[in-house]
């Protein structure tokens, strides 16, 4: 049992009648992951937080939160700990006086953990406000310190930026760095691409409630493949030879520049087949290849990382050269 | 916003609670916390202010009218001024139509429907607690709730009847005279036997918190069944129906003043109000068990 996987989720589906919210994700977090949950909003990320939490049961599949089923007992949330969409409180009640309820239904040794975890999100000296009077970014920390209360070995966080100010953002990214060094696993849901590309190694791409990635953000890339901008002196002649070349896909003109990926090899094979053509490079240079690219990739286009704009520029769209699975 | 990158070292210093017991909390704690969280709340001040405030203001209203009336045409007035016990009993006679309920309902409706409102049902159901303890829990702090109200009304009654029309020996239904201290034990025992109505308002109070999800219309609602009740009840051509309604197991502690004690009315009233709150409590339990958290 110990050595179950801190999250493992098999063909969970979420059917609302007609609407199907989540359709057969499968997930595995791996203990001291930092796993991105992504997807566009109404994609059903917190649907899936919420039956991993066993609040919503699923319409068919199953959760497993360190081999144990949260919807037959809530032992199964014993090292976890977290919230699904913004953290609620009781209003009338002081930010100290909820947390010391959420300790005492923590039971254990939470209570003497309180002074610390308020001390950790820098709000004791508003702990004794009523949680009212909280603003947006006070109720997401009051939330974080509410979870490091039960001492978790697993954190499920939706949106722990959302409505945070750029320095909240910032500070939130760095406590949840802190606890994933000292070996937290932290499963986040998300669509901010830069933090979740900061914080995590792995990640679950999420669209229309299916999974259309899941593995780890370097092998995404690698499986997009490199992306390269050329010029040259004839670039309408270059544009036919690229077509033509093999391993060079994904060939369009961005910005009036000539877009393709390719692998070095085929790249090595294109510049000479350009100078034998008589299209002489005036440059050639490697893109960076941003999570946000695919992310767009993958949940606007046809779900292949490399299909849909880079760039946004319309133009001719080879066949990927990889596949986006793990 | 300052920063929270403090150190949070010492929270994951421990390593976790592997390899030993883990001390659980259980209804227990749900309990305490809940009448805790009453504390907190306007609502509850509400309805308990007009538990006590009621008998005063009957009190205050039947020695305005005897002093100006001299006594005389008040349906219980002369009862009322030859003992301060007779108070509580008519209260609880008048009480019976709304106030007893809508006091219950203000805590029992809302119980449930405030998690859903305040979106906190989700934050209490990733702690440590099944399901099934949040809800024992809540259930017994309704009807602690309800006793509470109904014990203050009495007491209040007792205190503010004795000191309009002192602390004398009561006339009991039979028409036989018991001292006062037997009359202040048959007024809390007829106290006791209000409770079995009581309780089947919070049973329906919760059904409505649970299946609702709304506080003012869990409360509303519980209000309104028990004013269907007592309309049927008067209704003619359902008559036969009387033994069986909710409305009528409000008066089963009168069997209580008689000589010798008629217990007939208060077994009906246990059963009676068995078949209405056990189903009610039941599926009340069963929503919330197998209820999705979806919003709250």
């Amino acid at each position: 049992m110990t050595d179950a996987p801190p999250v493992e989720v098999r063909g969970l589906v979420k059917r609302y009648g007609e609407l199907t919210a989540v359709a057969g994700v499968d997930l595995t977090v791996h203990a001291g992951d930092v796993y991105g949950y992504l997807g566009p909003n109404g994609a059903g990320k917190t649907t899936c937080l919420r039956m991993m939490l066993g609040l919503i049961r699923p319409t068919a599949g199953t959760v497993r939160l360190f081999g144990r089923d949260p919807l037959e007992t809530v032992h199964a949330l014993d090292d976890v700990a977290g919230f699904v969409e913004a953290p609620t409180f009781y209003p009338y009640m002081t930010g100290r006086r909820n947390l010391e309820l959420l300790a005492a239904f923590d039971g254990d040794d939470a209570r003497d953990r309180l002074d610390e975890a308020l001390e950790t999100v820098e709000l004791s000296d508003r702990a004794k406000d009523k949680v009212g009077g909280y603003s947006h970014g006070m109720r997401q920390r009051l939330g974080i310190a509410a979870a490091l209360l039960r001492n978790p070995k697993l954190l499920l966080l939706d949106e722990p930026a959302t409505g945070l100010d750029p320095a909240g953002m910032r500070d939130m990214r760095l406590l949840i760095q802190r606890l994933a060094d000292q070996g937290m696993t932290v499963l986040l849901s998300s669509h901010l691409l830069a933090e979740v590309e900061e914080l995590c190694n792995r990640v679950a791409i999420v669209r229309k409630g299916d999974i259309v990635y899941e593995g780890a953000i370097a092998d995404l890339k690698r499986s997009a493949g490199a992306t390269y901008r050329l010029s040259t002196t004839d670039d309408e002649r270059a544009l036919s030879v690229c077509r033509a070349q093999p391993g060079v896909s994904d060939v369009r003109v961005v910005h009036g520049r000539i877009s393709f990926t390719g692998d070095d090899a085929a790249v090595a094979e294109l510049s000479q087949a350009l100078v034998e053509a008589g299209a002489l490079i005036t440059m050639l240079a490697p893109q960076n290849v941003t999570l946000e690219d695919l992310f767009f990739s993958l949940t606007e286009g046809d779900g292949v990382p490399g299909h849909a704009g880079l760039g946004g520029a319309a133009g001719d769209r080879a066949p990927a050269a990889a596949e986006a699975s793990s | 916003m300052s920063s929270i990158s403090g150190t949070a070292d010492g929270l994951r210093s421990g390593a976790g609670t592997a390899g030993r017991a883990r001390r659980r909390p259980g209804v227990g704690t749900v309990y305490r916390w809940e009448l805790r969280k009453l504390r907190y709340q306007k609502r509850t001040y509400l309805g308990l202010g007009a538990a006590a405030l009621v008998p005063i203001l009957f009190v205050v209203a039947v020695q305005f009218r005897h002093h100006r009336a001299g006594g005389g045409d008040f349906a219980f007035a002369s009862y009322l001024t030859k003992s301060g016990l007779v108070f509580p009993l008519v209260i609880l006679l008048f009480g019976a139509i709304w106030l007893f309920p809508l006091i219950t309902a203000l805590v029992a409706g809302d119980i449930f429907a405030s998690e859903d409102h305040n979106g906190t049902l989700k934050t209490v159901l990733t702690r440590s607690l099944e399901r099934w303890q949040i809800f024992t829990g809540k259930a017994l702090t309704a009807l602690t709730y309800a006793i509470v109200a109904i014990a203050i009304t009495g007491t209040v009654a007792v205190i503010a009847g004795s000191l309009e029309s002192g602390f004398n020996s009561v006339q009991t239904l039979s028409g036989t005279i018991v001292s006062a201290p037997k009359g202040l034990e048959l007024v809390y025992l007829s106290l006791l036997v209000y409770l079995i109505p009581i309780a089947t308002v919070v049973c329906i109070g919760l059904l409505l918190s649970t299946i609702t999800r709304n506080s003012a219309a869990a409360v509303v609602g519980t209000l309104m069944i028990s004013l269907l009740f007592q309309l049927i009840g008067v209704l003619p051509g359902l008559s036969a129906t009387q033994p069986y309604l909710l409305s009528t197991q409000f008066n089963a502690w009168q069997g209580l003043l008689r000589q010798p004690i008629d217990w007939a009315p208060i077994v009906r009233a246990a059963w009676v109000c068995a078949l209405y709150g056990i189903p009610a409590l039941g599926t009340a339990f069963l929503v919330f068990l197998r209820r999705d958290v979806a919003g709250g």
